[in-house]
Parts: C-alpha cells; sequence; structure tokens
C-alpha cells in the first residue's frame, strides 16, 4: 500500500541525534557528505562509513526502515557500480571477455562508488527519519535568511515547503482511498496495454487534483482568517537554540573532517 | 436459507512489521442472508470501515476467510474481481470519487467496467438514477455542478448500477443536512424495497438504525461484540453506553422513566413510543 511509503518519514524518538538542534543536522550533513566526496581509500572510506553506522546505531532507529527507504534506489546503485566497473581502465585485468574488460581498479572503483551511494543516502534519511519535517523547514529558514537581503522571499519559501510536507501523508491517505473506491467500481489498474493503463489512472487523478485544490483553498482560507501575512516581523513560539550537545556535535563532525583529509593527502 | 455471505474468524493488521502496527479487526465472525437490512454501529477507528473493505476483496484477510455463495473471495483472481461487482460498497462521503464530465458518464463507469452492452448500460444507469432522484436534466450536467447531497446520491448511483447483490453503505449520511439524510435514507429504502435487495449500513445514528434495519452489528475495539436485532440490542442499553455507543434518543428516555419506576420493555421508536404509552393510558387519547 501507498501508505508504506518510508521516504521523508518522521520516527520520533529521545536519542541524542534526535535532540541535535535541527540546524546542527543539517550542517553536520553537509559536512557529512563532503567527507564522504574527499574520502579516496580505504581507510578514509572506513572512517565515514563506521561513523555512520554508529549515528544510526545512537539513534536507535530500526535498520530495516533505512534498508525499506533503499530499495527504491537499488537500480541507481547498480547503474552506476556496474558503469563503473565496465568502464575504468587500470593496469590489472582480471577478466577479458570479447570487447569486455573488467580491471582491479574498476572493481574498486564501483565498490567504492556504490558504498558512497549508500553513505550518502542513509545519512539523508538519517536526518529525516529523527528531524521533524517542521523543525527541518525552521532549520532551513534560518540558516537560509542571510540570502534575505538579497531579496530571496526565506519565509516564504520555508513556509510552501513546510506544507507540502505536511500534505504528503493526507495526499497519499486520499490516494489510497481514491484508488480503493474506484476499485470498488472495477476499475482495474493491472492489466491492459500501456495505454489502457493510463487511461485508468484518470479515476484516480481527477478527484485526487480536485481534492488537492480544495485543500489548498480551504488551508489559504483558514491562514487568511488568522490573519497571516508573511515573514516580516514574524517572531517564532519555538525558538532554535543551540546547546553544548550541538557544539560537541560540531567538534566530532569537524575531527572527522580533519581524520579523512589527513588520510586522503598522504595517502595513507 | 443459505446465507449470501460468510464471515469466517477474520483477522486484519494494518501495517504489519512496522512500529505503527495496529490491530483493526480481531476475529470477527458473522452471516448474511439475503433480503436483510443490516446496521452496524461502533465507535470511530472500531474496525467498522476495514470490516466493511474485506467484504468486497478490498482487503485481504491475514486469518479467516469470507465466503460470497458458498466460494472464498480470495480463491481466485477473476473471483475477486466479480466480487466488487456483487458486493456494491459505497465508501465515506463517496461524491469525493466523481471524476467523469456528466453525470451519466459516472455512474456509468461501473457497470462499463463490468463489461456490459450499450443498452444494459443506460438502462441500469437510468434505473439508479430513478433510485436516487436524478433528473434527466442532471444526468447530462457536470457532476461539480451538483449540490452536495445530490452528488452523494450521484455517487451511490454508481454503486446501486452494478446491481449489487449485497448494498454496503460507509456512513452515506455523514456530513448532509437533515433533509439531504432523510432524501438519502428514503432512496435507500425504496431500492430496497423495489429490489427486495440485501443493505449493510455503517452510521453513527441510533435513530436511523433503530428504524431501518432489522439487525444490528455492534463493533468495538476491532472486535464483533453483539450480533442480534435492535431489541435484543438494546435491551442491554448500558453495556452500549459503557461502550462509548448511544441508545436512541427515544430508548433514553424510556431508560430515564424505568430508573423512576415505570416500566417499557422495549421501545426505541418513536412509533413503538407512541404505541407502549397509549396502551398504558388504557387505549385512548393522546400519549
Amino acid at each position: 500500500m501507498l501508505k508504506d511509503i518510508t521516504l521523508g518519514q518522521y520516527f520520533p524518538g529521545n536519542s541524542v541525534i534526535h535532540r541535535l538542534d535541527p540546524r546542527t543536522k543539517l550542517i553536520l550533513l553537509v559536512a557529512y557528505i563532503a567527507a564522504l566526496f574527499i574520502a579516496s581509500n580505504f581507510l578514509s572510506y572506513a572512517l565515514t562509513l563506521g561513523f555512520l553506522v554508529i549515528c544510526i546505531a545512537i539513534s536507535k532507529i530500526q535498520p530495516k526502515a533505512f534498508f525499506k527507504g533503499l530499495k527504491p534506489l537499488i537500480v541507481l546503485m547498480c547503474f552506476t557500480g556496474i558503469m563503473n566497473l565496465f568502464f575504468t581502465s587500470g593496469e590489472t585485468l582480471l577478466v577479458h571477455f570479447w570487447i569486455i574488460n573488467i580491471y582491479l581498479e574498476g572493481l574498486v572503483r564501483a565498490i567504492f562508488m556504490i558504498l558512497r551511494l549508500l553513505a550518502l543516502i542513509c545519512a539523508t534519511f538519517l536526518l529525516t527519519y529523527t528531524t521533524s519535517p517542521i523543525a527541518l523547514t525552521d532549520a532551513l529558514e534560518s540558516l537560509l535568511r542571510p540570502l534575505g537581503k538579497i531579496g530571496l522571499p526565506v519565509h516564504e519559501l520555508a513556509m510552501i515547503m513546510c506544507i507540502a510536507l505536511r500534505f504528503i501523508p493526507t495526499l497519499l491517505e486520499e490516494t489510497d482511498k481514491i484508488i480503493s473506491a474506484q476499485k470498488a467500481r472495477g476499475a482495474d489498474f493491472e492489466t491492459g496495454s500501456l495505454i489502457q493503463r493510463v487511461k485508468a489512472l484518470i479515476p484516480i487523478l481527477v478527484p485526487l487534483f480536485i481534492s488537492a485544490f480544495r485543500r489548498a483553498d480551504e488551508l489559504a482560507t483558514a491562514m487568511e482568517c488568522r490573519c497571516y501575512q508573511g515573514g516580516e516581523g514574524r517572531t517564532k513560539m519555538k525558538q532554535l537554540h543551540y546547546a553544548p550537545l550541538d557544539y560537541g556535535a560540531f567538534g566530532v563532525l569537524a575531527l572527522l573532517l580533519a581524520a579523512t583529509i589527513t588520510l586522503t593527502v598522504f595517502g595513507l | 436459507m443459505t446465507p449470501l455471505l460468510e464471515v469466517n474468524h477474520i483477522s486484519y493488521t494494518y501495517s504489519a512489521g512496522t512500529p505503527f502496527a495496529h490491530k483493526a479487526l480481531d476475529d470477527v465472525s458473522f452471516q448474511i442472508h439475503p433480503g436483510e437490512f443490516i446496521g452496524v454501529i461502533g465507535h470511530t477507528g472500531s474496525g467498522k470501515s476495514t470490516l466493511m473493505q474485506h467484504l468486497n476483496g478490498l482487503l485481504k484477510p491475514d486469518e479467516g476467510q469470507i465466503l460470497l455463495g458458498g466460494q472464498d473471495i480470495w480463491s481466485d483472481k477473476k473471483f475477486t474481481r466479480a466480487c466488487r461487482f456483487r458486493v456494491g460498497l459505497v465508501f465515506q462521503y463517496p461524491e469525493y470519487q466523481l471524476f467523469e464530465e456528466t453525470v451519466y458518464a459516472d455512474i456509468a463507469f461501473g457497470p462499463k467496467n463490468m463489461g456490459l452492452d450499450e443498452n444494459e448500460v443506460d438502462r441500469r444507469v437510468r434505473e439508479a438514477a430513478g433510485f436516487v432522484g436524478i433528473t434527466e436534466q442532471q444526468l447530462k450536467a457536470s457532476p461539480f455542478d451538483l449540490s452536495g447531497g445530490q452528488k452523494r446520491r450521484a455517487a451511490i448511483a454508481g454503486i446501486v448500477a452494478m446491481e449489487p447483490e449485497l448494498l454496503i453503505l460507509d456512513e452515506p449520511t455523514a456530513g448532509l443536512d437533515p433533509r439531504g439524510r432523510e432524501e438519502i435514507l428514503d432512496n435507500i429504502q425504496a431500492y430496497r424495497q423495489a429490489k427486495n435487495a440485501t443493505i449493510m449500513m455503517v452510521t453513527h445514528s441510533m435513530n436511523d438504525v433503530a428504524r431501518l434495519a432489522d439487525r444490528l452489528l455492534v463493533m468495538s475495539g476491532s472486535r464483533l461484540v453483539l450480533d442480534g436485532t435492535p431489541e435484543e440490542i438494546f435491551v442491554n442499553a448500558q453495556s452500549l453506553v459503557d461502550m462509548g455507543l448511544d441508545v436512541p434518543e427515544v430508548t433514553r428516555v424510556f431508560l430515564a422513566l424505568e430508573k423512576m419506576g415505570l416500566k417499557f420493555p422495549g421501545v426505541y421508536t418513536m412509533e413503538q413510543a407512541v404505541r407502549a404509552l397509549t396502551q398504558r393510558k388504557g387505549g385512548g387519547g393522546h400519549a
């Protein structure tokens, strides 16, 4: 069922990772991704991957949730791996078959590439799994505020994102309901030619669009009723504050970055 | 009499195996016989809607089976699809599923999916529209130009047009004004009388089930806790109240009278109340 989609889902909890300031988590994610791309040899990879595994363990989120989220991305990862495997040339030839040459360097690179993607995706999941969408948009708004000076409507963008995230589960639920209801009238989505299947989507899409517009309209009215008007001079009910925990986390990641750079530069 | 539909010990859990797992049905069993009008009542979240979606094969029970005319509805893929036509399910707020350009085309969606020929589809659409009081002019209009109550009735016609052996309605009167509610209930009754149809209706209105249903199922905490005639169920008014449910307003008055020492057994509709009171007065005068 559509409801079982885990992408972008938040699992409430009270671990150290959960309690970090969302801004810290966002900055750390960017820094971690940088470390991932700097890493280029066995030791630095081991270090960055080990760090992620420890973070996941601390967050107390079941590894199952990560596997489930990775499922739709398996094709992409396999594709990347295969491209690297076949199209990297090197010195040590492992397999030679017709026009296909597989080198040791290609194999290593393919494995590193897949691991890098895996870590990248899992780290992003860790952020969305441990941070509520509202906290995340709050953090984005706070971090992007300097761009407001050059005319970027930061608050509006954050609000749009917040509303979009908020309505994903609602719309999924609605889609589920509409699919069931049309199935009850004998709609068939699983058989027939491609054109027939695309046509079979009309009974779902029309009601879904109508209800999305209706919801948007109602929400706009409700916001206007509460005299909502943009970011200028608006204060927050929940103020974001960096705590000692956040400074500690910055420290840990600075160490990780430094170690990765050292390992890479000195080729250890 | 052989049952039309037989539900044998079904259980169902949503999102099984995740932190959000929730048992929605727990060992539910009952039978439906041709011609019955069954009212299903229960608190929000008691599993009523989940149960309804099992009866036409939209959800597959984790345990137990459902037999339609003696055959397991999950025994064969083709039969499962056929079940959707034989057991018509009207969802909550069905007007949100209208999508065609005209009301006519929308009502015809189900019959067309059944693979019926043009004439038969036309006959069924017109008959179904007649039952719910949709006029010839409204059939040609866009469903989005109708009023709320009319949209609801057009959506119900879309299911009725499939001429199901069992018609299930999930809170057909939710969110309508009193007049819209009466119209829909009258439509359902007219349809039942004309077709001698078997009907199952989920509702929160005790007054409606007391008046219409000849059998009641009471759901509570994912289980089917009571199954019997309205008399049998409403006699245990206290147990209904304990489940967070209500009894018909008339019954409430008579329960209060009982506490004061006046006994009137089995009163749950206005007509019965009038009869009981006139009898007590000695058969004459105003109640």
